[in-house]
């Protein structure tokens, strides 16, 4: 009987190629844009959430303020205000710091053996390495006994090591010219993948007196991180440098600071509330698309149905239970959303690892919209395949045989 | 084999109600072969559903073999009719793209029948109603309208019922098809079954024994050869 039952089922799937076929083809629809659209927004939500992590963790930002000159602001970080004793300052005053790593940062030109490259040229302190959570392929980072003799050494970023030696080539040892001085290679970072205006990867480390003497030729500081110990001294550490530094550059009033100060945990914020809003702007595509697909399945399982109220009546004028009839209808309706929710799945799958590998955009499968999405698409194909067909079954078999 | 007494039937449609009989009354026994006959509208199909077990009656009763039908719910009148009655349509009612054995076996899906029990006796129904075996795997709808029809009585043959209703069975055929079929019914009735043929053509009426005329609702004549 159960066999009966199954062959039923596939018999009358398969003898009606076209219409199964197009049946299924709403809810393969459905389930694999709603995957598809909702992978692409996780995966950009996660890959943005990863690259602010990358700067480093517990990191709070000073930059010198804005310049005022008769009331009209320059914009932030526009004067020179901080210096390397203020870093020296915050580090050894203020309890819960755990790094303090000043820049002195200027883009410059650099030429090594034949090949040139414009960058990032980073002055700053072996610290640096700490807060930035930067981590070596090959050498070392900037030591202290570097910056305490202003050495001509340098850190490459791996992106400006490429640029300037070629993909995979260790120059420790060779020597890069910037600004018509010769700088020795003494390590490469390991690539972390970060983009942006302050690429960590497009840059070039030197110790923070070298960049004073020989690159930017002053003695301030262009931004400074500060890795406090802890997520819960965030605050407490925010608020103490500012007092310090207030204190140091004789400011009363706190609106009139010449520096800011900004943490990660702001711009984690706020680039949450960017891709949150992405999020749910894919999210309403993929919905509507799961709407369109599950009014597409009721309108397949309807038609269908009632096209086949005949062949209800036929089996009932020939004997067949009413149960048996209402079986196999919800048989066939099940094994049509199952299959199609199968395939869908599988093609969701398929364009997501499409879109990360030709549009080289990351995307992130959630198991929650794939048994979103088949459990949607399930319901109404078995709801609207089933429900026509249990009526067509409640039906006098004379009335299903005439039904036109 | 047949007993109805005082059948009636009303359908009502909103405040409207027509009544299709209006107090029948015959029997019909073993073995004969007889035609119903009357104009459109007149209650013979409403006397045929009820007759074949796809509808109850009003008021009145039906004994089929002893039992009556008019008490049954819907599962019971679907055992009955699987086990007691073969029907042939006017417009076949074969499974569209399905092989004509598939179809013959159709009523006994479900049943405890062997899968090969099943086929061995389609095959034999399939034979009995004169179909030739080179057709037996093709497809219903590659099938001529007479082949259909035949396929139409191996199908209600294979329960070996006690009757056979065919409703309009030449309704859609031509001449010379109609009469082929009639004969392979009257071959059926001289196996001994019994056949309660409805047509509305007099001339179709003729193959059988016995002509129950029927018009507006109550029967008009009822004639043995």
């Amino acid at each position: 009987m159960f066999k009966d039952l199954l062959q039923e089922t596939f018999w009358s799937l398969s003898s009606n190629k076209v219409r199964s076929g197009l049946t299924m083809l709403g809810i393969v629809i459905g389930i694999a844009s709603v995957i598809t659209m909702v992978s692409i927004g996780q995966g950009a939500q996660a890959s943005i959430a990863s690259s602010i992590q990358s700067i480093g963790s517990n990191l709070i930002i000073v930059r010198p303020g804005a310049q005022r000159t008769a009331g009209v602001s320059g914009g932030a970080g526009s004067s020179a205000t901080l210096t390397l004793e203020d870093a020296n300052a915050v580090k050894s005053e203020i309890q819960n710091v755990q790094a303090v790593a000043p820049e002195d940062s200027k883009r410059s030109q650099v030429t090594a053996k034949g090949t040139n490259t414009n960058t990032q040229i980073v002055g700053t302190l072996p610290d640096y390495a700490v807060v930035r959570s930067i981590a070596m392929e090959a050498g070392s980072f900037i030591t202290d006994q570097a910056v305490k003799s202003s050495a001509k050494v340098a850190v490459l970023g791996s992106t400006a090591r490429d640029d300037l030696f070629g993909a995979g080539v260790d120059p420790t040892g060779q020597t890069i010219r910037i600004k018509n001085v010769d700088f020795d290679v003494i390590g490469v970072t390991v690539a972390k993948g970060g983009s942006g205006f302050t690429n960590p990867d497009d840059s070039i480390y030197i110790p923070i007196s070298s960049a004073q003497h020989y690159i930017t030729g002053d003695t301030f500081i262009s931004t400074m991180s500060v890795q406090a110990a802890d997520q819960n001294s965030m605050v407490a550490v925010q608020n103490q440098i500012s007092d310090l530094l207030l204190k140091r550059h004789s400011i009363t009033d706190p609106l009139q600071a010449d520096f800011s100060l900004t943490n990660q945990a702001d711009i984690i914020a706020t680039a949450s509330s960017v891709t949150g809003t992405f999020t749910m702007l894919l999210a309403s595509i993929a919905g509507i698309s799961l709407l369109v697909g599950g009014i597409g399945i009721m309108n397949m399982m309807l038609t269908t149905v009632t096209e086949r109220t005949r062949e209800i009546g036929l089996r009932k004028a020939v004997g067949i239970k009413k149960l048996y009839i209402n079986l196999q209808f919800l048989a066939e309706a099940v094994a049509l959303t199952f299959l199609g929710g199968l395939v869908g799945v599988l093609l969701g799958w398929g364009a997501s690892w499409a879109v990360t590998k030709f549009a080289s955009m990351a995307t992130q499968i959630s198991t929650s919209s794939i048994l979103l999405a088949f459990g949607v698409s399930a319901g109404v194909g078995i709801l609207f395949g089933f429900y026509p067909a249990r009526r067509a079954a409640n039906l006098s078999p004379m009335e299903a045989l005439r039904y036109e | 084999m047949i007993e109805c007494k005082d059948l009636k039937k009303i359908y009502v449609s909103g405040d409207v109600e027509t009544e299709a009989l209006k107090g029948v009354t015959f029997s019909i026994a073993k073995g004969e072969f007889v035609a119903i006959i009357g104009p459109s509208g007149s209650g013979k199909s409403t006397l045929m559903h009820i007759l074949g077990a796809l509808d109850t009656p009003t008021s009145g009763t039906y004994f089929l073999d002893g039992r009556e039908v008019s008490k049954l719910d819907d599962d019971q009148l679907s055992d009955l009719r699987r086990e007691k009655i073969g029907f042939v349509f006017q417009a076949f009612n074969l499974l569209p793209r399905t092989t004509v054995l598939r179809n013959v076996m159709l009523p006994l899906l479900y049943s405890e029948t062997s899968q090969q029990e099943r086929e061995e006796r389609a095959r034999q129904c399939l034979k009995y109603a004169g179909m030739e075996e080179s057709k037996f795997y093709n497809l219903s709808n590659q099938l001529s309208g007479g082949q259909m029809q035949r396929v139409a009585i191996a199908r209600s043959l294979i329960n070996n019922p006690a009757i056979i209703f065919a409703d309009e069975p030449t309704g859609n055929l031509d001449t010379k098809t109609s009469h082929v079929v009639m004969e392979a019914f009257q071959e059926l009735h001289k196996k001994g079954h019994t056949i309660i043929l409805i047509t509305h053509e007099p001339e179709i009426a003729e193959f059988a024994q016995r002509v129950i005329t029927i018009r507006d609702g109550v029967i008009e004549s009822d004639l043995r050869k």
